[in-house]
């Protein structure tokens, strides 16, 4: 419930009414048309009585709508209750006179026919409803019910009548229906009838439920097209509108430094730019998740916020880890500078980690977001839908203005360049390549910068050491000076187009 | 053990006996919404059926959800006009203008 905007009910903007829902009332530009009915649809257990709730509640608390759910489903205790667990207080309102529930009982087979009829006894007891507390907003859950009770040739043409009775009543109105059975696929009673169609989807890939929005119709106004996850947590449904993150990107020239001041050396003698994204790619036991903890360790002794989220090792495991390399990050994790979100990655699709992500920023506004490592993820789903994920999150994380790291294992067989490596490598800013090599019989972790957008860097290799004392970064030939020599790095630079073949040569000449 | 067997079953057969000749009479509701085309079609039908079958021996009330709207409510009316027997037991309702005679009579077990 946080984009309480001014509605905008100018002459020119369609008016709409705002849902509150997280994220909906931005792909909608405002919400569900005013004063009108909305239809939403989907399958069992997709959301929609919630959607309808959250819709209501909102109503309430932001706008001091009064409300009318009428439940053709449902109890009216029992939706009390259901809904409660989200924090909606049903009965508060009633007892506030701002919602009034009722059941509608549909007793099928105990009704006989015998000639023409209508369903104007739900028009009357409607009626009745929305004049009880004057209402604005009206939610009918779910009209599958009263079809299954009733002739369906009846109920089709009485269906109309009632979208046109709900708009002559001057009421924003939510409709469910299941999908399938009667609205969408037979005869397509929604194409015409109703002026703004949503349909939620709950699909399962990969053992994974993925809960997803979509706006079928909207008339009279832009929306959204795409297909946006949602999820139903204990504050309610949040939509995930999130091409819209890319709008309102930020540049910044300032700099985060690293953690390892040869490091920055490597970066323009400064670092990263604060708000850009970071890649550090290698093989497995190169060291990434140790790059990724002396950044965070210095963002922590800098007095900011760091958030570690770790897909492969729990955080406990991580803090004695480091510990052995002379870091001790358990301090700021007991003040709260550094905090961990672990989740394996198969517990949930890589949306809902962003979400529960998001949400955890959202709390502690770090200014450092750590993913390690996002391989990992890759794991679920194809990769172009990952990479679009990731984009996205990217793209929030700059409009934040937080400066994110992602950690990426290659396999040992693509040393030079991952698929999946190439992808995210588009979209970084900075890429470190860690990677095992061989100098006179010896293995040894070698760093190198890859690309490095908008700044001044070092194209070495550098020989890179872990010990108790942390990460040392040093020249790795003998018979060059770089460090020091400036001049000479670069007029070595100049000869060696690209990085990776001067890897290759230094192989070679260590041979 | 005797005694009991003795004793039960005459209660229950008087008041069954009560019963049957006390309720004889139909008790039925028709549910109407003002003069809509289908509820005076069924308010002539119903009292068309009534006077030739069941002839001085039934109440009907006919009811306008319009002006009584929480009846409507109480009694979980949608569809009108409804029919609702409410003697004899149990509770039938038939749905619709009450064009369909022979319908009816078997649903209020007039046949």
């Amino acid at each position: 419930m946080k984009q309480v905007k001014k509605p905008r009910t100018s002459n020119i903007k369609f008016p709409k009414a705002l849902t509150g829902i997280q994220g909906f009332d931005v792909i909608t530009d405002g919400g569900i048309p005013k004063n009108r009915p909305t239809l939403l649809l989907g399958n069992t257990g997709c959301g929609k009585t919630i959607f309808a709730v959250e819709f209501l509640i909102s109503g309430i608390r932001l706008f001091d709508e009064p409300a009318v759910f009428m439940s053709f489903e449902e109890k009216t205790e029992e939706l009390i209750m259901n809904v409660n667990s989200l924090g909606f207080d049903l009965k508060k309102h009633i007892a506030d006179n701002k919602i009034y529930l009722e059941h509608v009982q549909i007793n099928k087979g105990e009704i006989h026919e015998a000639g023409k009829y209508d369903i104007e006894g739900l028009f009357v007891r409607l009626g009745a409803a929305i004049d009880k507390v004057k209402a604005k907003r009206v939610v009918l859950d779910s009209l599958d019910t009263l079809f299954y009770g009733y002739d369906y040739q009846v109920l089709r043409s009485e269906f109309k009548r009632l979208l046109t009775w709900l708009k002559d009543k001057k009421v924003t109105a939510i409709i469910t229906g299941e999908i399938g059975n009667i609205f969408l696929t037979r005869h397509g009673v929604e194409e015409y009838a109703a002026d703004c169609v949503i349909v939620l989807d709950n699909r399962i890939t990969n053992q994974i439920s993925t809960r997803r929005l979509r706006i079928v119709k909207y008339r009279g106004s832009l929306h959204g097209n795409n297909e946006y996850p949602f999820v139903i947590e204990e504050k309610g449904i949040t939509v995930l509108p999130v091409i819209t993150d890319a709008l309102n990107q930020k540049s910044s020239s300032k700099r985060i430094v690293s953690g390892n001041m040869q490091l920055d050396e490597m970066l323009g003698k400064k670092g990263f730019y604060v708000g850009s994204s970071i890649l550090i790619s290698g093989t497995a036991g190169t060291g990434k998740t140790s790059i990724a903890t002396t950044f965070a360790l210095s963002v922590c002794k800098d007095n900011k916020h760091c958030l570690f989220c770790a897909f492969e090792e729990a955080p406990n495991q991580i803090t004695r880890n480091m510990h052995s390399i002379g870091m001790n990050i358990e301090p700021f994790v007991k003040s709260g500078k550094l905090s961990f979100y672990f989740a394996r990655p198969t517990l949930q699709n890589l949306e809902l980690h962003f979400i529960a992500i998001k949400k955890i920023i959202k709390e502690i506004k770090p200014s450092v977001v750590i993913l390690d490592p996002i391989t990992n993820l890759m794991t679920e789903g194809p990769n172009s839908d990952i990479r679009s994920m990731l984009t996205r999150f990217v793209d929030y994380l700059k409009r934040e203005e937080i400066t994110v790291m992602f950690t990426a294992a290659i396999t040992v067989g693509s040393i030079e360049r991952n698929p999946s490596d190439e992808g995210i490598s588009s979209m970084v800013d900075t890429w470190i390549m860690v990677q095992d090599i061989e100098v006179e019989e010896k293995r040894l972790r070698s760093l190198c910068v890859m690309k490095s957008r908008g700044m001044e860097h070092s194209h070495y290799v550098r020989e890179f050491d872990i010990s108790n004392k942390g990460i040392v970064l040093c020249p790795i030939i003998r018979h060059t000076n770089g460090t020091s020599k400036d001049l000479k790095r670069r007029t070595k630079e100049n000869e060696n187009l690209s990085t990776s073949k001067k890897g290759e040569e230094f192989k070679e000449s260590a041979r | 053990m005797n005694k009991k067997l003795n004793v039960k079953p005459k209660p229950a057969i008087a008041k069954v006996k009560a019963e049957a000749t006390g309720g004889d009479k139909y008790i039925l509701r028709l549910f109407v919404t003002g003069i809509l085309p289908n509820s005076v079609r069924a308010i002539r039908n119903i009292k068309a059926i009534c006077e030739l079958n069941l002839k001085g021996r039934y109440e009907l009330d006919i009811i306008d959800i319009y002006q009584q709207p929480s009846l409507a409510l109480s009694e979980e009316i949608i569809a009108i006009p409804v029919l609702i027997r409410k003697f004899p037991l149990p509770e039938e309702r038939i749905v619709g203008d009450l064009s369909d005679t022979e319908k009816v009579l078997k649903v209020l077990d007039l046949v």
